[in-house]
């Protein structure tokens, strides 16, 4: 149990991840890298699917990094209503690693650019659910 | 020519909003016409494969039941999931127990009744077609995972909105004359108008993508029926043979994808496969038909398919170059984005389109000259699967 805290609204509860959780509790966004190979994954996974390695450790992405690419959505699933429009995008910050998230509402949707600098961070939403968000670099 | 699985009959039901009946009657008016189209009965049948996307309907397993339906009942049938690709997953499915030994005649029949869900609800679901550990929290769907790609791809390659545009343009034209087509309204340039009330296409959903780019719920069903070259041969007039099939896999999550501007992986990857098994190249296809689930996903499959280089796809759409009468006709019969887009079922009406095509049957949608090889490109959630599909006239 614990990943149901994970996002505005959770499909999956236990996961062998779920530190993730207690990471953004801290803090922290963090990734996992494989003990045996070095392959650093994110988001992060439990296996290592390149030398079939279980045993993983968790590293804290890098904050900074660049828009690669954004949308707004001005309608909603089941279950997020309440939430458009809201922004989701991608960042890249370089050797293979990327993150995908919500924009933080301060932004405005005129500011936001491809290939802008970013910045990422942990993230709470009033019910207490944890997050993590891209924001302004 | 490789002959070795032929499409024998084709069947699709109209694409509708609300269908009033059950997917079992549903399933039936496919079938009925492509038994009827090829001229058979069910003790020509030796086996059935059903396709759809989960969790629209209630029914589990539905295979066995849509089999006794049919009539299909007791040879063997099994249930082939790719989401949107579904059905021509399910062709290349067929095609290998036929290719195998195992059976001679096999029904593939794709359905898919969405009505039953609210539009949210089908959102959701479709948004749980991705990584619902990682991405689905955040309120994703497909529109704006699209919209991801139509982003990053507008940004670099110069393509404009009214590009975009275009595509439904021409994609109307032909839903307007096919009467199995959900949305069968003429579109204007008007529709698309930005802040005019009027403007039904123009609203955002998730942008840059607007109401006008993005395909329509609908329910409906289609059925391939595919033989072996000597029953082929013995029960059809008409075969058109299978030249070529390719298919691709991709990373769900959007942070393991390489390029977005290049368009889906699995459209090149599949497409290179299925060139090479039929050994011809982008050249030689007459006419095809491309998963147009949103505008954009038209304009990167003429890139992943080789009708334009990379970044280029615009120019066909702004010379009108896919239009029926052009050099290389897509999507003549509406495609998705105007004869609606029941997940499971999408892909064998593609294909339909395609075999109507080269059997010269395809009525005012009819491309001219008489086309000999066809294509169909069909694409599963957010480019996690693709197949393309070519066929050719005996």
């Amino acid at each position: 149990m614990g990943f149901e805290k994970f996002g505005r609204k959770s499909f999956t509860a236990v996961t062998k991840t779920a530190k993730f959780v207690d990471f953004l509790a801290e803090g922290k966004v963090e990734g996992t890298v494989c003990k045996d190979c070095g392959a650093r994954f994110f988001p992060p996974r439990a296996d290592c699917a390149k030398c079939f390695s279980k045993s993983m450790d968790w590293f804290e992405m890098p904050k900074k990094g660049k828009l690669e690419t954004f949308t707004t959505a001005y309608y909603a699933p089941f279950g997020f209503e309440a939430d458009p429009p809201y922004t989701m995008g991608v960042v890249d910050f370089g050797g293979g690693l990327k993150l995908f998230a919500r924009l933080a509402k301060e932004i405005k949707p005129d500011e936001i650019k491809v290939g802008m600098d970013v910045i990422i961070r942990p993230f709470k939403y009033d019910d207490n659910q944890l997050s993590f968000e891209i924001a302004k670099g | 020519m490789k002959k070795d699985v032929a499409v024998i009959g084709v069947g699709q039901s109209s694409f509708v909003r609300g269908y009033e009946g059950s997917i079992r009657e549903l399933a039936f008016e496919a079938f009925r016409e492509a038994m009827q189209d090829a001229g058979i009965t069910q003790k020509d049948v030796d086996a059935s494969v059903f396709c759809s996307a989960p969790e629209y309907d209630k029914q589990r397993s539905p295979a066995g039941v849509l089999a006794e339906y049919l009539g299909l009942i007791p040879q063997p049938t099994f249930y082939v999931e790719s989401v949107c690709s579904s059905s021509s997953t399910g062709v290349k499915v067929g095609y290998s127990m036929i290719k195998s030994g195992l059976h001679d005649v096999v029904v593939v029949l794709g359905f898919q009744k969405m009505s039953e869900i609210t539009s949210a609800e089908s959102q959701e679901r479709m948004g749980r077609g991705a990584d619902i550990q990682w991405e689905a929290p955040f309120g994703t769907m497909m529109p704006a995972y699209y919209a991801l790609y139509a982003q990053a791809y507008m940004a670099k390659h110069g393509l404009t909105h009214d590009d975009l545009m275009g595509v439904r343009l021409k994609s109307s034209t032909y839903g307007v004359i096919n009467e199995r087509a959900v949305y069968r309204k003429a579109v204007k340039p008007g529709d698309f108008k930005q802040g005019d009330p009027e403007a039904k296409l123009a609203g955002p959903v998730a942008w840059p993508l607007r109401v006008g780019d993005c395909c329509a719920n609908a329910d409906g069903s289609s059925c391939i029926i595919l033989a072996d070259a000597k029953k082929a041969k013995s029960l059809s007039k008409k075969p058109v043979w299978i030249l070529g099939i390719g298919a691709a896999s991709e990373a769900v999550n959007m942070a393991a994808r390489p390029d977005f501007t290049k368009g889906l992986s699995v459209g090149y990857g599949a497409a290179a496969e299925a060139y090479r098994m039929a050994g011809i190249t982008s050249k030689d296809i007459k006419v095809a038909e491309v998963h147009d689930c949103f505008t954009i996903a038209e304009i990167m499959a003429y890139e992943g398919l080789g009708f334009a280089p990379a970044g280029e796809g615009k120019q066909l759409i702004r010379e009108k170059a896919t239009y029926k009468d052009g050099k290389m006709p897509v999507n003549v019969d509406g495609g998705l984005l105007s004869k609606g887009h029941p997940i499971g079922a999408t892909g064998g009406s593609q294909i339909r389109t395609i075999v109507l095509q080269l059997r010269g049957e395809a009525g005012p949608m009819q491309v001219p000259g008489g086309p000999d090889i066809g294509l169909v490109h069909n694409i599963g959630g957010v480019g996690l699967y693709g197949n393309v599909t070519i066929f050719g006239r005996g």
